[in-house]
């Protein structure tokens, strides 16, 4: 690969969300002002990453340095294929929620809007950030920064159960954050001394003759470390999470939070352990294993859950899995599918959660059980949660068929029919517990026959943002190419 | 030993020392509280100002005494008035001449009686703290070392809250019997050096026996123990943190602290080899205990000043804990990690003090979700908060890291013994964040609060630069140092082969 080159362009990219949060604040008092304010910063970091394409597609690396703290230890961003992936759905996702969470927000007279506003650009700040990082140090700072600036959206209603779901949250994310992620980061600098990424994801950084019980240490650490990604036993801040206004659980908690988890863990496989030392070490195909309890104990869990949000952030904790498991067979085709499907994900469960949230502020309603036949009143609404639900499944046109094609042509490469069996009964378990949400809607019969007097479809500021968040996770399914050149990227 | 010194300067470390007692000689002429408050505003800036002569003036590339003084002052006894600055040395003493200007900031309200003597206690204070860091003989090293208690337990013992007196005392007592073996140990070695000398450069790598090694090295270590204090030697470390005023606590905290600390790399490393060799282990033991036990204890407190006390105890022993694995990145940790300790804890004691001219209470339950009404100062105390957690980005992360990377390197087991104080540091602090600035459901009423006024602002703001600045680019100050770690473990390794 050519050596990096500097462009400033990335600090513009990770430093206009920061702008944005700090912009939000000083126009408080004025809301139209502020979430102006809110959309030119997200207007802005997804223009700057998408001017970055071009170059990368090309073939280049990208890089900005800071500063630096020790030998081989700085703050350093990059650009390459693997970040701009989760770097455009973010930033983009994030101009579709800015209108989101207006229409979401006003419509429910949510208090302390402009800390909420002001939050949401810090945890964005955070996740454009991890995208961009080019070392562990950068990585766990920016992991860190989102950490604390989404615990005031996730406490944000300030209740008893805010309270609670706030303190579970940051309780599983620091603890394993530094229980567990730093000591492997001082670990990977006392054996490597450095925490720069490869460039490359074949040869990681650690020197052939790292002990095999040192590595295989580091790794466990730090895959279980980065608790953002779900993967049980550290899953449990996720369903706490969702105390949170539904834009938070939408973009935060589909989107840039767990995916940086996800993100994190899979570019720590690829880049600081890489593909040759993994398989040397036999670190991959326990790892898959490892992942599909995951995969499916949580889509068990999402079955019993009567809470739409419940029962999305379950499935949200499976799905996530899908990216590690794709990156742990080792094949490029399971690499492919394992991040692609952070963009075929985000897409989809983002469209999710606005459904939930729309059906809470035009009915009032949280639990599956009391929505029969409400289809019928917001057709367009779960019009766009069937859609989003194909996509979870795997169903073409949709984009999660594409991470499904490619995980299992991945499990079938790296010979694991179990991983296969795994895969197919999980498409199972989303059937079982997306079908029926769709199917009672449009097709059940309230209890109550007046029981949808009045409740129409959500404000169109609410509604727009869903409707083409799931027309983007057809798009997806239908034009993978976009995503999967630029995945290529990853391999030269 | 001639080529540990330089001459050839004007005395800027004997003025550095004394200007602050100078001035303290001024305050009986002056009238008015306002005159005395900005008179010891101005002396303890203009020291701060001069110290930034010893940053300009420093040269990082050796290890010997730089800007040294050396007078015989009581010759029959090989008695002399040597000063002199290293790299282990320099970043103590700018931290002292820094902090001690904000100290008088921030008592400018919270001290309303008696301010003429206040404001001569700190000046004292800052005299005797340069001369224990600039000290290169031992009598004087030891009476500046002395001198500092009497100023201190004034602090607590007049302006400090309701059970100053038993705070006072037993801050006393304990230091004092910390100290009562400390000139048996100088004896000792003065005894046993070859040309019977007080200098402490003289005195360090001199082939002392193995026993009279570990002797000495314990009364050292008694009285440094004490004095950082190390688990289980704290106990007056909260009672005198709680009583003492703001100002108190942040020399206490900031400076007084890092004496033990200092003490250990300054004598035991090079003098006692062998005494650090055999009772380390121990030591690093000692330190991990302190780390946790810290940890725990700040977690259980609902006394902001209690809770920031135990927090010292745990970063304390990650001082410790650097300073005993004996290797680079440990020592360098160490050293680094004592200077965020007086920022940042510092810092907090100033945010907690600014809360009690409030509300006139520590307790967290009287001050909770103030984040509102306060939003500057719950601003400056999170990333205070955050610091003191060594949260990327911030000093002490670096510092932190550092000494995680040299514990590591001694053994991965010692290194992953050290990591539940990390997390600790992580709950109680954000436990404190939470609690101050969200609070729960049924919060007092704080309405009545103000936020900060710009004396206030002006007060945090260096320290708060500071965080940033060591968080993102310590190597100026890593630089200061990296030479005279170096020659500090050749020392030591110098040491243990005979």
């Amino acid at each position: 690969m050519s050596s990096p080159v500097e462009t400033p362009l990335l600090l513009l990219a990770v430093l206009a969300p920061l702008a944005g949060a700090i912009m939000v604040m000083l126009s408080g008092r004025r809301p139209n002002l502020r979430e102006s304010c809110s959309f030119i910063a997200a207007a802005v970091t997804f223009g700057t990453v998408v001017s970055l394409v071009k170059p990368v597609l090309a073939g280049q690396k990208l890089a900005c340095h800071i500063c630096t703290l020790l030998p081989g230890v700085s703050v350093t961003l990059r650009a390459d294929a693997f970040s701009m992936v989760f770097a455009l759905v973010a930033s983009f996702l994030w101009i579709v929620t800015v209108f989101y969470s207006m229409g979401y927000m006003r419509s429910l007279h949510e208090h302390a809007q402009t800390r909420f506003n002001a939050c949401f650009a810090l945890a964005l700040f955070g996740a454009v950030g991890c995208a961009f990082a080019d070392n562990l140090f950068t990585l766990y700072l920016f992991y860190e920064i989102v950490s604390v600036s989404t615990y005031p959206l996730v406490a944000h209603h300030q209740d008893a159960e805010g309270y609670e779901g706030g303190r579970k949250y940051l309780t599983y994310l620091t603890a394993t954050a530094k229980g567990l992620v730093l000591p492997a980061i001082v670990l990977t600098y006392v054996v490597c001394g450095t925490l720069d990424f490869s460039d490359n994801i074949r040869t990681g950084i650690f020197p052939s003759d790292a002990g095999r019980l040192l590595v295989t240490v580091t790794y466990a650490f730090l895959i279980l470390g980065f608790a953002k990604n779900g993967l049980m036993p550290f899953h449990n801040w996720l369903p706490g999470a969702m105390v949170a206004p539904t834009p938070v659980s939408a973009l935060l908690h589909a989107v840039a939070v767990v995916k940086v988890g996800v993100f994190s863990t899979t570019r720590v496989m690829l880049f600081v352990f890489g593909v040759d030392k993994m398989a040397a070490f036999n670190l991959g195909i326990p790892t898959a294993y490892f992942v599909s309890f995951t995969i499916l104990a949580a889509s068990l869990i999402a079955l019993s859950k009567d809470n739409l949000k419940a029962r999305l952030a379950y499935s949200t904790v499976s799905q996530l899995s899908y990216v590690i498991l794709g990156v742990a067979l080792l094949t490029p085709a399971g690499i492919e599918g394992g991040i692609v499907h952070i963009a075929n994900h985000a897409f989809s469960k983002i469209t999710l959660f606005f459904c939930a949230g729309a059906i809470y502020v035009a009915s009032h309603r949280k639990n599956i059980s009391d929505m029969k036949g409400l289809g019928r009143v917001m057709p367009w609404t779960f019009a766009a949660f069937a859609v989003a639900s194909l996509g979870m499944i795997g169903v073409p046109p949709v984009g999660g068929f594409v991470s499904k094609w490619f995980l299992l042509i991945g499990a079938i490469d790296a010979r694991q029919i179990g991983i296969v069996v795994v895969l197919l009964v999980s498409t199972m378990l989303n059937i079982a517990y997306f079908a029926p949400v769709v199917y009672s809607a449009f097709f059940g019969k309230p209890d109550d026959g007046h029981a949808y007097d009045g409740v129409k479809e959500a404000a169109p500021a609410v509604l727009a943002p869903l409707l083409i968040t799931a027309a983007l996770s057809v798009a997806v399914g239908v034009y993978p190419d976009f995503f999967i050149n630029l995945i290529k990227g990853v391999f030269t | 030993m001639s080529v540990l010194w330089m001459h050839g300067h004007w005395p800027i470390l004997s003025v550095l020392i004394f200007l602050p007692l100078a001035g303290a000689f001024v305050l009986p002429l002056l009238r008015g509280d306002g005159q005395v408050k900005l008179w010891t505003l101005a002396v303890t800036l203009i020291t701060a100002l001069l110290s930034i002569l010893l940053y300009t003036g420093f040269d990082a590339s050796t290890a010997s005494f730089q800007f040294a003084e050396n007078l015989p002052w009581i010759p029959p006894l090989k008695i002399n008035y040597a000063l002199g600055v290293d790299g282990i040395s320099l970043l103590l003493i700018l931290l002292t001449t820094f902090l001690t200007p904000l100290c008088v900031l921030c008592s400018w309200r919270a001290i309303g009686s008696r301010v003429k003597e206040f404001m001569a206690c700190i000046l004292i204070m800052e005299t005797s703290m340069l001369g224990v860091f600039m000290a290169l003989d031992f009598v004087l090293f030891y009476i500046f070392w002395e001198a500092m208690l009497i100023p201190m337990f004034l602090l607590i013992g007049i302006w400090g809250g309701p059970r100053k007196i038993y705070a006072s005392v037993k801050f006393f007592l304990y230091t004092l019997a910390g100290s009562v073996l400390l000139p048996v140990a100088v004896i000792a070695l003065y005894l046993h050096s070859p040309g019977q000398t007080f200098s402490i450069p003289a005195l360090m790598s001199q082939p002392y026996s193995a026993t009279l090694q570990c002797w000495v090295f314990l009364a050292f270590f008694v009285a440094f123990a004490i004095k950082v204090p190390m688990f289980p030697f704290h106990t007056w470390l909260p009672a005198a943190h709680v009583e003492a005023p703001t100002a108190g606590s942040v020399l206490l905290a900031s400076v007084l602290l890092k004496m033990g600390a200092y003490g250990f790399l300054r004598f035991c490393l090079p003098m006692t080899p062998l005494g650090v060799a055999a009772f380390g282990p121990y030591v690093l033991a000692l330190s991990i205990a302190g780390i946790v036990y810290g940890g725990f204890t700040a977690l259980a407190q609902s006394d902001m000043k209690r809770l920031v006390a135990y927090s010292s105890v745990a970063h304390m022993g990650f001082v410790t804990l650097g300073i005993f694995v004996l290797n680079v990145s440990g020592l360098e940790g160490a050293i680094l990690q004592m200077i965020n300790h007086g920022i940042t804890t510092g810092a907090l004691f100033l945010c907690v003090g600014m809360i009690y001219e409030r509300t006139h209470s520590r307790e967290l339950a009287k001050a909770t979700g103030i984040g509102k009404i306060m939003p500057i100062y719950v601003t400056g105390l999170t990333v205070f908060g955050l610091s003191s957690l060594a949260f990327p980005g911030t000093n002490s992360f670096v510092g932190e890291f550092l000494v995680l990377v040299g514990g590591f390197r001694y053994s991965s087991i010692l290194g992953l013994l050290a990591i539940p104080g990390v997390v600790l540091s992580a709950a109680y602090m954000y436990r404190m964040l939470q609690r101050i600035i969200w609070g729960g459901t049924d919060n007092p009423d704080t309405s009545y609060l103000r936020d900060l006024n710009w004396r206030e602002i002006l007060t945090l703001a260096p320290l708060l630069a500071l965080v940033i600045w060591i968080g993102f680019a310590p190597a100026p100050f890593m630089n200061l140092i990296h030479v005279s770690v170096q020659r500090l473990l050749e020392q030591f390794q110098a040491g243990l082969v005979i």
